[in-house]
């Protein structure tokens, strides 16, 4: 769609702003599976490199924004083509933020060091980082193909990542109560989980971006929930 | 073709700034023809009072023929033929026992290059007041000059030297001299035709500012090719293309979130 202004550099820098868009939400998957995966897998090596590669993430987010800046001073542009802009700014912050999430489970793992938790405990946490990659996936995909249902979709597909949320943290709780000493690697991967649900919300940022960039009009609906967890969760375990 | 195309209303809404009551004017299946040349099509237009409404598209859309509807200065040209109804406060403007020396005081116009007259700056501003016996005293006549150029922005500059000729100002000066021979009639609608084309950005500035301010009392249509001038300047902007209304709005909607594809490939410089 960003192929048929007279001018053929203005399509040039459209085209520029979305590739970096989406080669930082490439890495963004990365690191999100990475991080889990070094979690899973009590790979501190791994972590290690997931802490490592957030500075390219947050590189492009720079670039991104200075190209927008300079794009939005040169060409004044206007509807879709200032949506577009507009809204690589902010896909560039929500996927900036989940590549943050991404790199401090990637911290924690290398905190917990020797001590993890049983690999039942984690198995919900991967439970809800390939719920999250795949919408995450969507959404991108969604994007690069202005796709309006399909960001639609991810944006009402967030419950069930909320409810996965909340069964995990009532889980931990119980173990915690079992034995203190679980205590510490239970309250890592607590944050590790909440990182995860956060990354979902970023995730229908992103899909409600991408509706903007389409449509024109914010979504004015509200979004179905499943967080309960920071409330119920606590009181009723 | 089917001469009487829907137009796209940008707003959902439909009641606009200044639109509120009645609108100041009405243009209802206008038709404008340069002999055999159909330049304008079934145009369906309100203008609302006391805002400033931008007529955009690309040269040859028919924009500025429509704004000559208005105060009839297509009646100059003889091959030209327009129909259709232009009401002014629910007046028929092409009623044939409608004065047309009236209705221009009432409709003034600002065009593309600044034309002031080659007679000193007061005098540039006093001619029209004279004609039309708006002064009964010297005193008066210097009233309305001074106010003219007051409400132009250009008094300040001008003050000391009232009896110097309006072409030795510069560009921007000029044109707002023009504007303060224009309002000094006291117009109710004013025509702008690109008004700031010849002008640096900074004497730009100072008529856009000058347009907020005309606002509060005057109707103003402006014709702009500066799409940024449009969503600048206007509460409501209308899209012509090839002699259609395309589409008219809010400006913010119009500018952000355009209805037709076609106003959508115009503002986002996508015409081939």
């Amino acid at each position: 769609m960003n192929d048929q202004h007279t001018a053929k550099a203005f399509d040039i820098d459209l085209q520029d702003i979305a590739r970096m868009v989406a080669e930082m939400g490439g890495l963004a998957e990365k690191q999100v599976a990475d991080s889990v995966d070094a979690l899973a897998k009590r790979d501190t090596t791994l972590a290690q490199r997931v802490t490592a590669a957030d500075s390219a993430i947050d590189a492009l987010q720079r670039e991104i924004e200075e190209k927008s800046v300079l794009t939005i001073a040169r060409r004044q542009p206007m509807a879709v083509d200032l949506r577009d802009i507009v809204g690589a700014l902010r896909l560039a912050n929500d996927i900036e933020r989940i590549g943050d999430l991404a790199k401090n489970i990637a911290k924690r793992v290398i905190a917990l060091n020797a001590e993890f938790p049983p690999p039942k405990l984690i198995r919900g946490v991967e439970h809800m980082t390939d719920l999250v990659l795949e919408q995450l996936k969507a959404v991108l995909d969604a994007y690069a193909r202005r796709d309006d249902n399909k960001a639609m979709a991810v944006w009402r597909g967030d419950e069930e990542i909320d409810a996965v949320c909340t069964s995990v943290f009532r889980e931990l709780l119980t173990y915690m109560m079992e034995d203190p000493r679980n205590i510490t690697c239970c309250i890592h991967l607590m944050f590790c989980a909440k990182n995860i649900e956060r990354m979902g919300d970023h995730a229908t940022n992103i899909a409600e971006t991408v509706h903007y960039i389409i449509d024109g009009n914010p979504i004015t609906e509200r979004r179905p929930k499943g967080d309960t967890t920071t409330i119920p969760a606590l009181t009723g375990a | 073709m089917n001469s009487m195309v829907q137009v796209k209303q940008s707003d959902a809404e439909g009641a606009a700034p200044g639109l509120g009551v009645k609108p100041k004017v009405i243009a209802r299946d206008v038709n404008v023809f340069y002999g055999d040349k159909h330049a304008l099509k079934g145009v369906n237009l309100d203008v609302p009072a006391r805002a400033v409404t931008a007529l955009i598209g690309p040269s040859g859309c028919g924009k500025s023929t429509f704004l000559r509807c208005i105060n009839r200065m297509n009646d100059t040209i003889p091959i030209c033929r327009v129909t259709g109804k232009i009401e002014i406060d629910e007046r028929d403007i092409y009623d044939p026992t409608l004065d047309v020396v009236q209705l221009r005081a009432r409709v003034g116009m600002v065009f593309q290059k600044p034309n002031p007259f080659p007679k000193s700056i007061y005098e540039n501003v006093a001619y029209g007041p004279r004609i039309h016996g708006f002064a009964k005293t010297k005193a008066e006549l210097d009233e309305i000059v001074a106010g003219s150029l007051r409400k132009a922005g250009l008094f300040e500059e001008v003050k000391d030297r009232l009896q110097e000729s309006g072409t030795g100002l510069s560009g921007g000066q000029q044109q707002r001299l023009c504007i303060a021979r224009a309002i000094a009639v006291n117009p109710e609608v004013i025509l702008m035709d690109e008004p700031c084309s010849a002008l640096d950005p900074i004497a730009t500035a100072k008529i856009e500012e000058l347009m907020d301010e005309l606002r509060e009392n005057f109707t103003i249509i402006i014709v702009t090719h500066s799409m940024q001038q449009a969503a600048r300047v206007s509460e409501r902007t209308a899209f012509f293309h090839l002699g259609y209304l395309v589409e008219e709005g809010r400006t913010e909607e119009m500018f952000t979130k355009p209805k037709d594809q076609r106003t959508q490939d115009y503002i986002t410089g996508r015409f081939g």
